[in-house]
């Protein structure tokens, strides 16, 4: 098997998007589903959400920030090389019923997880207002595609370059405050995920977040993604990857997502200075 | 014949890497006999007629037969007998418990040691493959018929090269990104080097076998769609699969492992050489841990291995209790391991986010439970500590329900193993299993068992014939 990269475009000086030729995984994927890469022989496994799909041109859609030596690497990658593997598509997919008004809110990458739940919460008949923020005006990655599955779209930037300045958690607190949600979908970095869900607390609304936990198998067979949601110990790779985020212990995850830094950082100094393979 | 030749007792040593050497690398612990060793070992085989050795063996090896072989000195001929029955010679050669099995029937065990049935058979297979090309036996004319098996560990690689020899076309769908299950992601380098492992399921292949990789049954396809599409029958050979936890406060700091991630980091992702393989493994300086089986002695000498300066090994039975083959205990021990036993960890504390030690029990054994083992008991106010920087828990797997959970019609026990008849024949017809996600956790061997029955199972089937012997 093999993953031919079809597609690539550089959204932003960190983040970059690659359409990838994984027929089976198209033709499977539901919205909230990942899929889990190994880019060569000596690369480790770990998780990206699809970000999009197409079953009948047997394309998955896949976008990512450089943060460390895989990233870096896939982000080096040209159109016509191939992925050692891609497996999916893993995890259980986003409940996608009729539940009213939903926000949907979204920071940095996350966004690109959050869209194709988005677009099919818009296409059950939802009313879908989006909330998406970066630190940046530059930063900021599928705008238009987040446009034409929401109802109304709010931008917030931590420098006031593109839309309101500030974190989309404010802007997410004023909306509960005001018209109010049925649902909150909030997908980002934990850290943002850990503060949508204080924020959404008092208002007790139902507030969906999806974790990004460091992962190897992606079956149930390692429990290195196990995160505690309700004080009870989950594998997030075959129970989530979406929780309840006012269930689940973020310090926990954050103290986890940080296990390998220093490992991470060898790795990532020996990728930019071209000592790794290919 | 030479029936008045005189017992020869004890067998032949193996020689072995110094312990204190291979403590520091991952290269094979056991260096295997040489010809002349080996035809002297072989030459304490008594032959018998009833041939106790052949019932312990659950392939069904022509164990009297190959020893000849070797004997004689023709290593060829030794191989080609073996392989008449089981295509993984050189790893059942490595890591069968033939102390419960084939060697313990051996005659010669009654007034000595039994016939070290296991060496032989890997110095035939090692001995094969010195020889070059490794030859293949007859293999049935296409039958037109395809089977499905699913997962590529010793009871799927079986399953697939039994089938393949009748004739079908087989394909082994494999969630990983390398073949051999449990084989490369659990056992070791320095007990099973995985250059062996790839070299047995090359042979496999070459029956025909094909194996495709990143195939997440139950989530990339699903095994019904795969019968309704072409496959006249399915074998489902995916191990057990979820590691346990105690459920104890602290498991899920940093520093806590389950065996199977510890031991999959290390050996399918080859995190022992990191940073020139991607995936990072902490390294401990004090290591607990805690279980008693293979799997937990596999765990504590990769992590002396890894440079732990001590290894702590955490049982909450005593070492009579251990299900561990001795072999392994013997070894661990030579390396420096340290056992605590009738040791129960209650807490796992840490600071930062790290793990810094564990609060135990000390145990006493009581009356036996339903295992037949006494059961261990806390003794009262008997809580000590263990300073340790890792922890690896290697208490057991249960079964992993990824793929029977989209099968509702797939009958499963109360602990969710697949239930199969006699002949390894699921609830639903045509679909076929064996190995752990039957058994749970058993031995490389009892799974291999498993694939050949449920094969002959399904060369019954599709040959039309009846469903009884």
């Amino acid at each position: 098997m093999s993953y031919p990269i079809i597609f690539k475009e550089q959204m932003s000086e960190q983040v970059f998007a690659l359409r990838v030729r994984a027929p089976q995984i198209a033709a499977g994927a539901l919205p909230g589903q990942f899929a889990i890469l190994r880019i060569n022989e000596g690369g480790e496994r770990f998780p990206l959400t699809l970000a999009d799909w197409s079953a009948g041109e047997g394309w998955i859609f896949l976008v990512f920030q450089v943060v460390g030596k895989s990233t870096f690497t896939l982000s080096k990658l040209q159109v016509g090389d191939e992925l050692k593997d891609v497996v999916g598509p893993l995890g259980l997919p986003s409940e996608i019923e009729k539940y009213g008004r939903v926000l949907c809110v979204g920071g940095g990458v996350g966004i690109a997880a959050l869209y194709p739940i988005a677009r099919a919460l818009k296409a059950t008949g939802n009313r879908v207002d989006s909330i998406i923020g970066a630190r940046s005006q530059e930063l900021l990655i599928l705008e238009k595609e987040m446009e034409d599955v929401s109802t109304s779209l709010a931008i917030m930037t931590d420098d006031g370059s593109k839309g309101a300045k500030g974190l989309v958690t404010w802007a997410l607190e004023e909306e509960l405050k005001g018209e109010g949600a049925d649902l909150v979908l909030a997908i980002g970095p934990a850290i943002m995920m850990k503060f949508a869900s204080a924020v959404t607390a008092p208002f007790k609304v139902p507030t969906r977040v999806s974790l990004n936990s460091i992962m190897l198998d992606g079956t149930g067979m390692c429990g290195t993604c196990r995160v505690e949601v309700c004080g009870k110990t989950r594998f997030a790779c075959v129970e989530g990857p979406e929780f309840d985020g006012n269930e689940v212990d973020w310090n926990l995850l954050l103290n986890r997502l940080g296990q390998y830094k220093q490992e991470e950082a060898v790795s990532y100094e020996q990728a930019r200075s071209g000592c790794c393979r290919e | 014949m030479e029936k008045k030749k005189t017992l020869k007792k004890e067998r032949i040593p193996m020689r072995e890497q110094d312990p204190q050497e291979r403590k520091s690398n991952f290269d094979e612990v056991a260096c295997g006999y040489n010809l002349e060793e080996g035809m002297a070992e072989a030459d304490r085989c008594l032959e018998c007629k009833k041939q106790p050795c052949v019932a312990g063996c659950p392939v069904e090896v022509d164990i009297p037969g190959f020893i000849k072989r070797v004997k004689e000195g023709d290593l060829r001929a030794a191989i080609m007998a073996i392989k008449d029955k089981n295509d993984l010679p050189a790893i059942c050669g490595r890591v069968c418990p033939q102390e419960d099995q084939c060697e313990k029937f051996c005659t010669l065990g009654k007034k000595g040691s039994p016939v070290a049935i296991g060496r032989l058979e890997r110095l035939a297979a090692d001995a094969e493959v010195a020889m070059g090309e490794l030859s293949l036996p007859e293999i049935a004319p296409p039958t037109g018929k395809k089977v499905v098996v699913i997962g590529s560990g010793p009871a799927s690689l079986t399953c697939a090269g039994d089938l393949a020899r009748l004739g079908h076309e087989v394909t082994i769908l494999e969630a990983l990104h390398a073949p051999g299950g449990v084989l490369v992601y659990g056992i070791p380098e320095f007990r099973l080097p995985k250059a062996i492992v790839n070299r047995e399921v090359e042979y496999v292949t070459r029956l025909g076998v094909k194996i495709q990789y990143d195939q997440v049954v139950g989530r990339t396809v699903r095994l019904q769609d795969l019968l309704a599409n072409g496959y006249d029958a399915g074998f489902i050979g995916i191990g057990a699969g979820l590691p346990w936890f105690m459920d104890i406060p602290g498991e899920n700091l940093n520093g806590v492992y389950s065996a199977n991630e510890y031991l999959t980091r290390s050996n399918l992702m080859k995190a022992y050489l990191f940073p020139e393989y991607d995936t990072p493994l902490k390294r401990g300086q004090r290591v607990a841990v805690v279980g008693g089986g293979n799997v937990a002695l596999d765990s504590a000498r990769t992590a002396l291995r890894l440079g732990a300066e001590e290894v702590f090994l955490v049982y909450r039975r005593s070492r009579d209790e251990m299900p561990a083959r001795a072999e392994e205990i013997h070894h661990a021990v030579e390396e420096g391991v340290q056992f605590k036993f009738l040791t129960l960890p209650t807490i796992i504390e840490g600071k930062d986010g790290m793990v810094t030690g564990m609060e135990c029990l000390r145990m006493e054994l009581g009356e036996p439970d339903e295992s037949g083992r006494r059961r261990p008991v806390p003794v009262e106010h008997s809580e000590f500590k263990i300073a340790c920087d890792l922890v690896v828990m290697a208490i057991g797997t249960s079964a992993n329900p990824l793929l029977t959970c989209t099968m509702p019609e797939l009958k499963l026990n109360r602990r969710g193993y697949i239930e199969v008849d006699e002949v390894g024949e699921t609830s639903i017809p045509g679909i076929y299993a064996g190995g752990d996600i039957v058994t749970g956790s058993a031995t490389v061997i009892e799974a291999m068992g498993a694939g050949k029955k449920a094969a002959r199972a399904i060369h019954r089937r599709l040959a039309g014939e009846d469903k009884e012997l």
